[in-house]
């Protein structure tokens, strides 16, 4: 038993790529060999020009600093950092100094400007996943994963997470890959992909939700 | 549900060793410390029992002072010959045989004295009437027949290559002398006497050397088949004066066991002590680990209530998990206490302490005392996170991340803290200061003070620690980059359980701290008093620096030339208003070799004492109501009463005084002790100290292994070896306790790195690299270690300052080099309690620990 089988897939700069799946459709596993915390048994992943599934441990960290952004699904915020440290700690990390005028512009964007000094308990889960989302853009990284975004969100709260997705890769050319297992959240992407016992079976790009729960129905069956 | 607590702790085995840790080493202690003296005790037991064993009564010199047994005779009244003759007159009396027990130094290849831990230098004498009574027996050669010959005990023998034939140096009485070894012999049922010595003579060699002619110590004798030794002793008993006794061998086997139990059970609680401290150190821990655990289960506690579990079930789960643990930790402990038993026999060998030792004892109270101390303590420290597991509602199993709902008694924890610091405090200064309370009362009150203090202090622990993690994570956000801050960060977010784990740590530093500056200011006080009161040039002391040594040596300095004063201070026991002190004798030129102050009389007294004259301390005078012109009546070893008129009163230098309770003239000691000694030998030379006066004076010297020549600085880091040597073995116990809380801070991090799983997760993804992550870990320790420096050594420096104050021992010191090292202690200790906790957040797999919940 293979979780992904033959799986292709191409995510080109400044694309918000969706993929769906009902449980146990692979999609997570995809998403986690994409990033590198899983290794296949066979095949590539290749980010920035670098095929990842060879590095040790020291180099996949290096280009973790440099490549790729994450958001998850219960944010995983430091509850003794403030929010503006919370965003600005992969830099803090990887000793390098914040650009400060992009942290403003992130901060006014996640609409986080007066919230710099809050602690995550004092956020709503809403502000949370922004502080999470700013986290993931402050070093500028090749590719985002984003696994199941509004999992743990209202559905007013997730619809602005979702925007600020589709947001995010349009004005700031961010590239995106988000796993999700709501017809909603899919709908916001340019390209969604469908995946079924650990095969891509279908790709809609520009779609609605009509359209993605269609699919959806077809292979929950 | 007993069954879920069960299996739950199966489910967690690390965690649950991890938690018994810190009680195993406790119980060991005391485990050990029962093996250890049961061991020692029966290897005196035997060496009694086997020296008389064919005696049915016992004949010795019975001294005016102590228990009138002090084991080597050269204090006792020694017995006249002519009652041996008198006694084998008796018709109940089958075989009767005289014998001497003195001291003798045996001296090594090296011209040293052989050193005797504590056991000092054995001598007897062996005839061939005797050999009934003889408990040795020969390894090799032969008994001593002729006036040059001697035996040695087969270990010093093979310790210093010593053959039959070989000659071999002895200090008896005067200067070293040479003897023939003509064979070597060894005690009967023990592995080891200890340090002790031992040199077997002819009986006409032995009376002579030891000026015992026409003399014995002992007497040993069998009883006529037909006569109980009961009916012997009585037929004894009209034959002898009031300086001598006579004891049936039992009688006399237990007496002689009964001087050394004694000794050995103020040892053995001393050591006890330290497995106490080692224990409440584990309470701290087992405590915080439990809290830490029943936290983490929270949901898991909360689904057993949802299916219906009682609160007394909860509690009950969490007591019984505290049983098995406890349980567990103390078998482990009983029997490791096996093992620690031979490693502390090693520690106090090597600090020159060899105690007899025979084959191990293992008994029965050992065990239960062991068991139930473990149980019991690891019972207590869960009683209060098992409350705590009760307070866990239902509604917890729905909920992410819930927290426990605060007690009832939450809100006045702070009025808690602050009264049991002031009411510990308080109780420590009744046991220090009211002295109409008996000693005991006084010791319980200092004690249970203490052991509250502790506890009162890591009660307020917890406010503390953020503004104290502020400082003291500095260094570590200075030179550990973001894992430092984060670090800093994460020891301040719990601030309770960093300051619980932090507390165990306090403990042992405290104690440390306290033993250290008590120490410190011993030592300053007796430099400041000797460098005052010694004035002469050198001083001559025994090589061990306090046994007292014959005379022969203060002769030998007078003879050189150039030497313009030798001032030999007598030492010796008396006894005086009912109970035993010490008594010096004094030359009437002692002023120009100790200069003190003095509250009556001046430098002159000593001159004045004549044979009835008497000078006291200014304390003992004060106890005994004494002034000058006072009467006292003071009692010698052999029992004669000297009527003596106080002339004189010293003021002493603390800790430091040269003289005794009482110092008589020296020739009125001379006169009255059977067999005087020096304490010190003082000389004042022409041209002072000098390379060529000390050579002079240690060629002159050199016929005497057992004396010690010394100039003023030697003389106070020789009488200053002790206080190291005590010091040295309560570091070493006491860093016991140390290594009991460095398993509290593994714990409190091992269990904190599986808390934060997922959060380790994050970090990682966000780029964190392994070794930054163990980074992090390793400050994190730090930072808990540093915080246990930072409450434990003030809190020691404060025990010494209320401590020091009561016994009022001089010079009150902060010794800041020593407390520097106790803080680069402290954070080494943090870096090597932090390596298998980093290591372990190291490792964790970043998908694993993203998808852990």
């Amino acid at each position: 038993m293979h979780a992904l089988r033959g799986v292709s897939l191409d995510v080109a700069r400044g694309n918000l790529v969706a993929v769906m799946g009902p449980s146990g459709s692979g999609k997570s596993t995809l998403m986690h060999t994409l990033a590198g915390l899983d290794k296949p048994t066979s095949g590539t992943v290749t980010i920035a020009g670098t095929e990842i599934t060879q590095l040790d441990d020291a180099d996949m960290t290096r280009l973790r600093r440099d490549h790729i952004g994450f958001v998850f699904q219960f944010f995983n915020l430091l509850p003794m950092l403030t929010a503006e440290e919370n965003v600005l700690l992969p830099l803090s990390i990887a000793g390098e100094r914040p650009d400060s005028d992009w942290l403003e512009e992130l901060m006014a964007k996640t609409g986080l400007s007066d919230r710099r000094k809050h602690r995550p308990s004092e956020l709503s889960g809403g502000q949370q996943q922004r502080v999470a989302i700013a986290r993931a853009l402050v070093t500028r990284p090749t590719i985002l994963f984003a696994d199941e975004p509004t999992g743990n969100l209202d559905s007013k709260t997730g619809g602005e997470i979702l925007d600020l997705l589709r947001d995010s890769a349009r004005d700031y050319q961010q590239t995106i890959v988000m796993v999700t297992h709501e017809a909603r959240a899919a709908s916001i992407a340019d390209r969604i992909m469908f995946l079924a016992d650990g095969l891509i079976v279908k790709e809609l790009t520009d779609a609605d939700q009509a359209q993605v729960l269609e699919v959806m129905s077809t292979l929950q069956s | 549900m007993t069954r879920v607590a069960l299996r739950g702790l199966l489910g967690r085995k690390l965690r649950a060793a991890l938690t018994a840790f810190a009680i195993v080493l406790g119980v060991a202690m005391v485990s050990g410390t029962f093996v250890l003296t049961d061991t020692i005790k029966s290897a005196f037991t035997t060496v009694f029992t086997q020296a008389y064993k064919n005696a049915d009564a016992v004949i010795t010199g019975k001294s005016a002072i102590g228990n009138g047994n002090n084991g080597n005779g050269s204090n006792a009244p020694t017995l006249p010959a002519s009652l041996l003759t008198r006694v084998q007159g008796l018709p109940q009396v089958g075989l009767a045989s005289g014998g001497i027990q003195d001291q003798a130094q045996l001296v090594g290849r090296d011209g040293k004295v052989i050193s005797s831990g504590g056991g000092g230098g054995l001598a007897f004498s062996h005839t061939s009437q005797g050999q009934h009574f003889n408990p040795l027996s020969l390894t090799s050669g032969n008994w001593p027949a002729g006036p040059d010959e001697v035996d040695i005990d087969a270990a010093t023998a093979s310790k210093h290559s010593y053959r039959v034939g070989d000659e071999i140096g002895i200090v008896a009485r005067g200067p070293v002398q040479r003897f023939r070894v003509v064979g070597t012999v060894k005690f009967a049922g023990v592995s080891s006497l200890g340090g002790a010595t031992m040199a077997i003579f002819t009986l006409p060699e032995a009376q002579q050397l030891f000026h015992k002619q026409n003399a014995y110590d002992q007497i040993n004798i069998a009883a006529k088949s037909g006569t109980s030794p009961a009916q012997l002793v009585a037929a004894i008993k009209p034959l002898l004066g009031p300086s001598a006794q006579v004891r049936t061998g039992q009688a006399q086997a237990a007496q002689a066991t009964k001087d050394t139990s004694g000794f050995l059970n103020i040892f053995q609680d001393f050591l006890l002590a330290f497995g106490g401290i080692a224990l409440f150190v584990g309470s701290f821990v087992i405590a915080n680990t439990l809290s830490i655990t029943i936290a983490q289960r929270t949901r898991e506690l909360a689904t057993l209530r949802t299916l219906g579990a009682s609160r007394r079930q909860v509690l009950r789960s969490v007591l019984v998990e505290a049983f098995v643990i406890g349980t567990t930790a103390s078998i482990i402990g009983l029997f490791l206490g096996l093992l620690l038993a031979k490693g502390l026999n090693s520690l106090l060998v090597s600090l020159g302490i060899d105690l007899p030792q025979a084959s191990t004892v293992f008994k029965t109270r050992t065990i239960i005392v062991a068991l139930l101390v473990g149980i019991i303590i690891t019972m207590i420290a869960a009683v209060r996170p098992a409350l705590r597991a009760t307070r866990v509602p239902p509604i917890a199993a729905a909920r992410e991340g819930a927290l426990l709902p605060p007690s009832r008694w939450a809100k006045y924890g702070s009025q808690a803290a602050y009264g049991t610091v002031v009411i510990a405090v308080a109780l420590m200064l009744v046991g220090l200061i009211v002295s109409s309370l008996s000693t005991g009362l006084r010791l319980l009150a200092v004690g249970v003070g203490a052991v509250a203090l502790f506890i009162g202090v890591s009660m307020v622990a917890p406010k503390l620690v953020p503004p104290l993690v502020r400082v003291l994570g500095w260094p570590a956000s200075r030179i550990g980059g973001s894992a430092g801050k984060l670090a800093q960060g994460n020891s301040s977010r719990n601030p309770a359980r960093t300051a619980s784990t932090a507390s165990a740590l306090m403990i042992g530093l405290a104690l440390v701290t306290l033993v250290g500056v008590l120490a410190a200011g011993l030592r300053t006080g007796f430099k400041t008093n000797v460098n005052k009161a010694f004035v002469a040039n050198y001083a001559v002391t025994a090589s061990n620096n306090f046994s007292p040594i014959g005379l022969a040596s203060e002769q030998a300095a007078r003879q050189v030339a150039g030497v313009t004063a030798v001032v030999g201070v007598r030492g010796g026991d008396g006894r005086a208003f009912g109970s035993n002190i010490t008594v010096t004798g004094v030359p009437p030129n002692v002023s120009q070799a100790i200069k003190i102050d003095w509250t009556h009389g001046s430098q002159q007294i000593p001159a004045q004492l004549g044979a009835n004259g008497a000078f006291v301390g200014k304390d003992y005078a004060k106890a005994q109501h004494l002034q000058v012109g006072s009467p006292l009546l003071m009692e010698t070893p052999k029992g004669q009463f000297l009527l003596l008129t106080v002339i004189g009163i010293t003021n002493p230098p603390q800790g430091a005084s040269p003289y005794g309770d009482i110092s008589i003239s020296q020739a009125r000691f001379d006169s009255a002790y059977q067999n005087p000694q020096n304490l010190f030998t003082f000389v004042n030379i022409q041209g002072g100290v000098s390379a060529a006066n000390t050579r002079t004076l240690n060629a002159a010297l050199a016929g005497f292994p057992d004396a010690k020549l010394q100039t003023k600085s030697q003389f106070i880091d020789n009488q200053l070896q002790g206080l190291t040597l005590l010091l040295n073995l309560l570091y070493v116990l006491l860093s016991l306790s140390i290594v009991v809380s460095l398993f509290g801070i593994v714990n409190t991090l091992v269990l904190t790195v599986f808390e934060r799983t997922r959060e380790l997760g994050m970090l990682r993804a966000v780029g964190m690299s392994r070794r930054q992550v163990r980074r992090m870990i390793r400050h994190e320790s730090v930072i808990t270690a540093l915080l246990g420096a930072a409450f434990g050594i003030p809190l020691g420096i404060l025990l010494a300052v209320m401590i020091g104050a009561t016994i009022n021992f001089g010079t009150f010191t902060i010794p800041v080099p020593t407390l520097i090292v106790f803080v680069i202690a402290a954070v080494i200790a943090g870096l090597i309690a932090a390596i298998w906790p980093a290591r372990r957040a190291g490792r964790l797999n970043v998908l694993e620990a993203l998808s852990y919940e």
